[in-house]
């Protein structure tokens, strides 16, 4: 049995009288793919902010590895910089080229010399296809670039869970392929990941675990084909007939 | 106080040697700006930081400290310095306008940059934060960067005022630039020449410096297709 990397107890947060969600349990397995659907302002993405205390949860407890990081008196930069996270809008550091991008947070964080941080810098562009682009800012990259850019900065620093936030929901339709490509070779990696989308065929073909969450509770949850085939609630089989009809199940790399 | 030389006095005094004399007082009107200036972008950073990611006791603090700054003349602080503070630490005319104009000059360099910091916005220190960095190394290395860049243009403008705004030391007696024209003005009776070259001198720092500041917003510049 794999030890879950990641726990959930019980997790709620609250925006005054608005409840985002409420007492979520949810564990992740080292080296599993969880994707995390449902209807937009369902809290999916705010439960990944919490996960790495971007946001402050309100209660219940997050445990990483052996720790709880929702203790107080949790070093949030230590927990921060063995999380992996992707937004949706990319968020890359529009002064700095693709390569100073990647290189900060080893320089920074890491405190590697110029020299160690550049070439390890360069080894995850080349991961992600782009060392040919080692040399060019944001603005000059497509928004698939850029996502790409995003994603080897994050896994720079080595992390031991990536977080992605609707990473392929900005992306003009021809560029969601290779995003897409680059996150399901580091699920093949052994990497693990929650990933927000509407990707359904990345849903099918990558994730070990399909969660449905609606109006900030976990309706559902099981593998793939449980979740396509034979869903228990009704409301599941609506929302992934409707989503799968509007993004498709085909990737789109696929031509 | 400058000594009108007897050579100076008269009426067909020649253009050239009043320009001179005129503008041997940018000395002065330079000596006030590189003080007033960098200083008043000192405190005016430290201040917009403070406003921005102080909380918001600070931030009203700040708030007030910004408008009553920006709400007085600069002539009626520089007086208050130099008529009241000065009795004590006997501060020369000189000093008391650097003093002043840099005062005055931080509340609006502070609204400058504040209006910068916060268009830089909060998802790239966001995304730093994500990386692992601390909040000061977000800011300083993430935020600031940006932030300065876009705050080049307006301050280019507050690099205009100050520069002319120094001229307020005349009323000091500080023999700068328009305190020049003012005595040979009279003295030659040729108030148009005089102030019309003062006028000249001015408009050539202020144009000149305009160029500087945007040759280093364009090397500044990052590439981008957009």
């Amino acid at each position: 049995m794999p030890e879950p990397i990641l726990r959930i107890r019980k997790l709620t947060k609250k925006y005054g009288d608005n409840v985002i969600f409420h007492d979520l349990d949810l564990d992740v397995n080292e080296g599993d793919t969880i994707v995390i659907i449902g209807p937009s302002g369902t809290g999916k993405s705010t439960l990944l902010r919490c996960i790495n205390l971007l946001t402050r949860s309100d209660s219940g407890q997050i445990w990483f590895g052996d720790k709880e990081i929702t203790a107080k008196g949790t070093n949030e930069d230590r927990v921060r910089q063995q999380i992996g996270m992707v937004f949706q809008n990319f968020l890359l550091f529009n002064h700095l080229s693709a390569l100073e991008n990647v290189k900060l947070g080893l320089i920074k964080v890491k405190h590697l010399s110029k020299a160690a941080a550049e070439a390890k810098a360069m080894e995850e562009l080349e991961r992600v296809g782009l060392a040919d682009w080692a040399g060019h800012y944001p603005g000059q990259l497509s928004g698939g670039q850029q996502q790409r850019v995003a994603i080897a900065r994050a896994l720079a620093m080595d992390p031991r869970i990536m977080l992605f936030d609707e990473p392929t929901s900005a992306l003009d339709p021809e560029l969601i392929g290779e995003v897409l490509e680059v996150m399901r070779s580091l699920a093949l990696d052994g990497m693990t990941m929650m990933v927000v989308t509407h990707e359904m065929g990345f849903a099918r073909e990558v994730a070990d675990r399909i969660v449905f969450m609606e109006k900030g509770s976990i309706v559902e949850e099981g593998s793939p084909i449980e979740m396509f085939n034979r869903p228990k609630f009704e409301r599941t089989r609506e929302f992934l007939w409707k989503i799968t009809e509007l993004y498709g199940a085909k990737d789109h790399d696929e031509t | 106080m400058p000594v009108i030389r007897q050579e100076l006095k008269g009426e067909n005094l020649d253009f050239l040697t009043l320009l001179r004399y005129i503008a041997s007082g940018t000395a002065y009107t330079f000596g006030v700006t590189v003080i007033a200036l960098p200083s008043g972008l000192l405190i005016g950073t430290l201040l917009a930081f403070l406003y921005v990611y102080g909380g918001k006791g600070i931030g009203k603090v700040m708030n007030v400290y910004s408008t009553v700054m920006r709400g007085i003349p600069p002539l009626v602080l520089l007086f208050l310095l130099y008529f009241v503070v000065s009795k004590g630490i006997n501060l020369s005319g000189f000093w008391a306008g650097s003093i002043s104009l840099g005062i005055v000059s931080s509340a609006y360099q502070m609204e400058i940059i504040r209006g910068a910091l916060l268009s830089v916005g909060n998802d790239q220190l966001m995304a730093a934060r994500a990386v692992g960095l601390s909040r000061r190394q977000a800011v300083i290395n993430i935020v600031l960067p940006q932030a300065l860049r876009l705050a080049i243009p307006p301050w280019s403008n507050e690099a205009a005022i100050i520069i002319k705004d120094s001229s307020l030391v005349y009323a000091l007696g500080v023999p700068e630039i328009l305190r020049r024209a003012q005595l040979i003005g009279a003295s030659t009776h040729q108030p148009l020449l005089a102030y019309l070259s003062a006028a000249l001198i001015y408009f050539v720092l202020v144009t000149v410096t305009n160029r500087l500041l945007n040759l280093l917003e364009k090397k500044l510049t990052v590439p981008s297709n957009h």
